[in-house]
């Protein structure tokens, strides 16, 4: 059976509940109005912010976005709709360690899906998109990563590994804490 | 050759001539092929675009030929030009609808038997009209659950074509960006946040918006069938603003009301307060026999003996008006006139509420006058008051006009020599009344409304009145000519209407076909041209 | 260079010439071999005297459109006294396009120099980087590079002592490869969802925050100061076909090959050498069975196209195909070309940004049905129907995104139909019989 073409928000658990701390003050607010100079509408700093919450938190929960939201002067509804457009800000927590492996033809021509394979053999995670039950690993796919003549490259976080093979997939995962 | 520098004259918009399924047509510049058809009578067929709303171009279902162009045209958004040659229903441009047609049905479900949009819904139109004989789909269609968008919205996501026109609609002007887009490609679907619903109070005409039954109005909900209403063009009377709609009844009930459009008043639109009240209309409390005072009670009977015992009431007394601002002008012209002759006064009470504009369009908003026609009981002498019985005098023949008298307490009207109830019920205050006459609301009556700008426009009749109630100005005509007016016999609402304009300059020349169905602007009125 | 692998005497390391050195990375380094010379030379000169050179160089747009980039920055409008914006394009997400990361990481100040030089030339201060959100180090090193150019005053208010502005800015992307589209990139600037917008207006009328606007591809903007130090003529010069495809251009190889990297040829380069002789040819004991030469949107080629081919514009217009962003994805004859193209399929499906009917549901049906035939649950009807999709996905849709998903469909019934067949009469799949017939 053919798999639906996943939605964005790499579903997984979820993580609310404890009560939400505002992400721009200190630091992270000076970075926001550096940005407020760096673009002429408040509208244009949203996915720079976006970024900023990614950065700070590991992922964007809908509490952010309302922050995001208030602190540019948009809507939340706004805010949702831009997040969801965009793959790489995850919608709900994912691993310590978010493993995204391209799959995409030059890199499934050169054994993308056996590497995905021993990502999700060796990190215990088992299926796509489920974070492991250590909290350390989930696994994606995810389309062409413009690194195509060095098959198979996989993102880890913001990390970039080229050429992975299946076999060099216990030493990527060795060296990660 | 020389010549002398000519002084610019006034702007006038550049004509392009075009020629549309050979009809020329000749628009200003600037105007987009689509809007060009119309004015040629051609309807290219569309989903996302709307007047009232900006070009969006996503639907690709208003793509035509134009000749000598390498690729079809989306008509929404390409400028109609000088010496341009459209074709709409040639060969290529119907395959590309087709195409466009079928690739919207195969992931909508087949709910038209249980979907409200049936009879009204532009993806049957069209697909009638020029959509696949049969689909290619052999797969599974997409599956989503419906969801309520909050207010009176539910969204049913497995219909959404996704045109965005509703999206557009609360962003561009509502100005209230509670709807999104979310997720890309066949996984996009409309949204809101959760916790930020659409509470806006002009939330509603995104139903209207919707080409097909993907938003819902939950009032609205299995109801009636489209094809099993009637619909009359009227004035919507829940406040002063009067956005023009059409009364929908089925079965002579009132099911719902939408806007129709006006270009000087609502544009296409009309807010929720308006829209959703439309219950009272069917008040099951209605008079609808004439009643006449025989000692201690109140007895039907028939009309000619009630306007006697009306007239009598009156007669030889000084006459106060206590008038409701939802009273036709036709109606409050006629009173105004039962009250000179009896050197009385009048005085009329509207109810307020907070105001609440549709900021994306020039002077509409839900008005704090809660009534239709305040402005025409000015108009025609009434005085505007907190109280109802304001300027009444002891002695005086008291006539309610469909007035419920809030706020008065029973000893004030202790105090009138009679009573005369002229309306749609009895209030209970009033239950001393010599005589009860019933007449018709506005949905079961023809008339004009004046708005807050001095705009006079018409409603018209959408089903029979209970009983033997009868049009307030007919029932008025009659107690007329019951005090010896000879000139007051009216059989048609036009002529009392036309009899108003000779009386008063404010409505002169006026006529309903001059009215027709966009109104006109009362001389001397600011807009008055 | 084919790096990473060393390079071959056939290319012409222009733009690839310091792939792999570490030392030009730097503000320092990049001036050791000549950096900046370019803009301080530019600066000098007119805008016009800068866009006419860029003309005559026959300079073309290397992000996939190919349109004369000095045509392009003519249609600013000088003088107008409105903010002008210059848009680089390194949102590289066209699947077998590697080459703007390169330059990026080797050569940030060769992007930042172009940049610099091309937002002078259409009276633009301001100029976005647009990167996408996945090129981890490419951020870092153009960012760093920026920092370095403001702090030694080449970039600022007074842009090496001209008394000219000069601000650049790097906006990182977040996953959408449709954002490499250019009005779609504006549109993700400006803090909305990535989709392309109708045109007209064009970016050069309306563009960013509703201002005059030009988009350029990173390979486009690193060449300008190569053409300013070494004059249109030179350019011009390297050319081994048609007069029309002008200049040096990375080829990002792929997939199924002996050396996959980037090589960096002048157009009109003969494409069956470049296979066999630059990039090593097949695998060992694998042969090639099919190519696409210019990304994954452009129509795939049969060997026999390829090896007919030569390496520019029209060459590869002649022979079945594009050159697009000449991202070369090369198929053993162990690869299911139907497998590919269903993957390809599921490709434009995840990433149409939903507008345009035909796209939405197009991508995704296509998808569905190519995948049903892959897993062998295909039907007699469905090549049909498959066809009859990417016709309506043609020609019909804001952007191209549609016909791109269409391409490697048609292309792929037409040149390798038995494959297809092979699977809807469930019959098994002989690569080598497959090959032969």
């Amino acid at each position: 059976m053919t798999a639906a073409i996943p939605r964005n928000g790499h579903d997984g658990g979820h993580e609310h509940g404890a009560p939400y701390q505002p992400v721009f003050v200190g630091a992270r607010r000076q970075e926001l109005d550096e940005l407020f100079t760096k673009y002429p509408t408040k509208m244009a700093c949203l996915l720079p912010a976006l970024w900023i919450v990614q950065d700070e938190r590991g992922w964007v929960s809908e509490e952010a976005m309302a922050e995001v939201a208030d602190v540019l002067e948009l809507t939340p509804a706004y805010v949702k709709g831009v997040v969801t457009f965009y793959t790489m800000y995850n919608q709900h927590p994912v691993g310590k360690y978010l493993i995204q492996v391209c799959t995409t033809s030059p890199c499934n021509v050169c054994g993308a899906e056996n590497v995905v394979g021993a990502f999700l053999q060796q990190t215990g995670c088992g299926e796509l998109g489920v974070t492991s039950a250590d909290g350390k690993y989930t696994v994606i796919e995810v389309e062409c990563l413009g690194a195509c003549g060095f098959a198979t490259p996989v993102m880890i976080n913001e990390g970039f590994v080229e050429s992975v093979t299946p076999e060099k997939v216990p030493q990527i995962l060795a060296g990660l804490d | 050759m020389a010549t002398t520098a000519q002084p610019t004259a006034p702007s006038t918009p550049k004509m392009v001539t075009l020629t549309i399924e050979g009809r020329q047509v000749t628009v200003p510049e600037g105007t987009s092929i689509l809007e060009a058809g119309k004015r040629a009578g051609i309807l290219i067929p569309h989903y996302c675009y709307h007047p009232g709303l900006p070009v969006a171009g996503v639907c690709r279902m208003c793509l035509v030929e134009v000749e000598k162009a390498p690729k079809l045209a989306p008509s929404c958004a390409t400028a109609a030009a000088d010496g341009q040659v459209v074709h709409v229903h040639s060969e290529k441009a119907r395959a590309a609808r087709e195409g466009v047609l079928e690739m919207l049905l195969i992931n909508h479900p087949l709910d038209c038997p249980i979907c409200d949009q049936a009879g009204e819904c532009e993806l049957q139109d069209y697909t009638y009209q020029e959509g696949p004989k049969e689909l290619h789909l052999k797969d599974p269609k997409r599956f989503h659950p419906a969801e309520d968008f909050g207010g009176d919205i539910l969204y049913v996501t497995n219909r959404c074509i996704l045109c965005t026109r509703c999206v557009r609609f609360m962003d561009d002007v509502a100005h209230d960006t509670v709807l999104n887009v979310e997720e890309r490609g066949d996984r996009a679907v409309i949204g809101v946040f959760e916790g930020k619903e659409v509470t806006n109070p002009w939330a509603g005409n995104i139903v209207d918006l919707c080409p097909v039954g993907a938003l819902l109005s939950k009032d609205f909900l299995n109801k009636a069938r489209a094809w099993e209403i009637d619909r009359a063009p009227s004035i919507c009377p829940g406040c002063s603003q009067g956005c023009n709609i059409m009364l929908e009844t089925r079965d002579n009930a009132v099911v719902r009301l939408q806007p129709r459009p006006n270009d000087e008043v609502n544009k296409y639109f009309m807010c929720d307060h308006g829209r959703l009240d439309y219950r009272w209309i069917d008040r099951t409390d209605r008079v609808q026999f004439p009643l006449v005072r025989d000692g201690q009670s109140l007895v039907a009977t028939d009309w000619d003996p009630a306007i006697a015992a009306a007239s009598k009431a009156i007669a030889g007394k000084r006459i106060f008006v206590a008038a409701s601002p939802n009273l036709s002008n036709e109606s409050l012209f006629l009173l105004s006139e039962l009250m000179r002759a009896g050197n009385g006064t009048g005085a009329f009470t509207v109810p307020t509420g907070p105001e609440a504009p549709l900021p994306g369009v020039e002077d509409l908003s839900l008005r704090a006058d809660r009534a239709a026609n305040g402005r025409g009981a000015e108009t025609l002498g009434f005085r505007r008051s907190a109280n109802p019985l304001d300027g009444m005098n002891d002695g005086d023949a008291l006539i309610i006009a469909d007035c419920e008298l809030d706020g008065i307490a029973p000893e004030q009207l202790a105090r009138t020599g009679s009573v005369v109830v002229i309306g749609t019920t009895f209030p209970q205050i009033a239950r001393m009344a010599s005589a009860v006459l019933p007449t018709a609301n506005f949905a079961e009556d023809e008339g004009t409304f004046t708005n807050l700008r001095g705009r006079v426009q018409r409603f018209t009749q959408a089903r029979p009145a209970p009983g033997v109630a009868r049009p307030m100005w007919w029932v008025l005509s009659d107690l007329l000519t019951a005090t010896g007016r000879t000139d007051a016999t009216f059989f048609l609402a036009s002529d009392v209407f036309a009899a108003l304009g000779k009386s008063h300059p404010a409505f002169a020349g006026m006529t309903y076909d001059s009215l027709g169905l966009r109104g006109a602007i009362m001389a001397g009125a600011e807009g008055a041209r | 260079m084919g790096y990473p692998n060393p390079v071959s005497p056939q290319e012409t390391p222009v733009l690839s010439q310091y792939f792999g050195n570490q030392e030009t990375i730097s503000l320092d380094g990049w001036r050791k071999v000549g950096g900046y010379a370019a803009l301080q030379k530019a600066l000098g000169m007119t805008p016009a005297e800068i866009v006419d050179v860029v003309k005559a160089s026959g300079l073309r747009g290397r992000g996939g459109a190919g349109f004369p980039t000095g045509v392009k920055w003519s249609f600013m409008k000088p003088g107008d006294g409105r903010p002008h914006y210059l848009c680089c394009n390194a949102d590289e997400s066209e699947p077998g396009t590697f080459k703007d990361r390169e330059i990026m990481r080797w050569t940030p100040h060769a992007l930042v120099e172009g940049c610099a030089i091309g937002s002078y030339a259409i009276g633009a201060e301001t100029c976005y980087i647009y990167i996408r959100g996945e090129f981890t180090e490419p951020l870092l090193r153009v960012r760093q590079a920026i920092k370095e150019a403001y702090d030694a005053g080449i970039l600022g208010a007074n842009a090496m002592g001209t008394g000219k502005r000069i601000d650049i800015i790097v906006h990182k992307g977040a996953g959408a490869y449709i954002c490499g589209e250019e009005t779609a990139l504006m549109n993700s600037i400006e803090g909305r969802r990535g989709n392309p917008r109708i045109k007209p207006p064009f970016p050069a009328v309306s563009g960013l925050f509703a201002q005059p606007t030009t988009i350029n591809n990173v390979e486009t903007l690193a060449a300008v100061p190569h053409i300013i130090n070494r004059g249109a003529d030179w350019y011009k010069s390297m050319c081994l076909s048609n007069p029309k495809s002008t200049g040096s251009k990375l080829f990002s190889v792929c997939g199924n090959i002996a050396r996959p990297g980037n090589y960096e040829v002048v157009l009109g380069f003969s494409f069956k050498e470049f296979l066999y002789d630059l990039c090593g040819g097949p695998p060992k004991g694998r042969s090639f069975k099919a190519v696409i030469p210019g990304g994954i949107s452009v129509p795939i080629q049969t060997m026999e196209e390829a090896e007919a081919t030569k390496m520019d514009y029209e060459g590869f217009i002649e022979q079945g195909s594009m050159l697009g962003s000449g991202g070369v994805i090369v198929f053993d004859d162990q690869q299911s070309m139907v497998k590919q193209i269903a993957r390809a399929a599921r490709f434009f499906a995840h990433e149409s940004c939903a507008q345009c009917t035909q796209c939405r549901e197009g991508t995704a049906w296509t998808t569905r049905i190519l995948e049903r035939i892959r897993d062998g649950e295909g039907t007699a009807e469905d090549l049909d129907t498959l066809l009859l999709i990417a016709d309506n996905m043609t020609g019909k849709t804001i952007c191209v995104l549609s016909d791109s998903c269409a391409t490697p469909v048609v292309s792929g019934i037409k040149k390798f139909r038995s494959e297809f067949e092979a699977l809807i009469k469930k019959t098994t799949f002989h690569p080598v019989t497959a090959a032969v017939a």
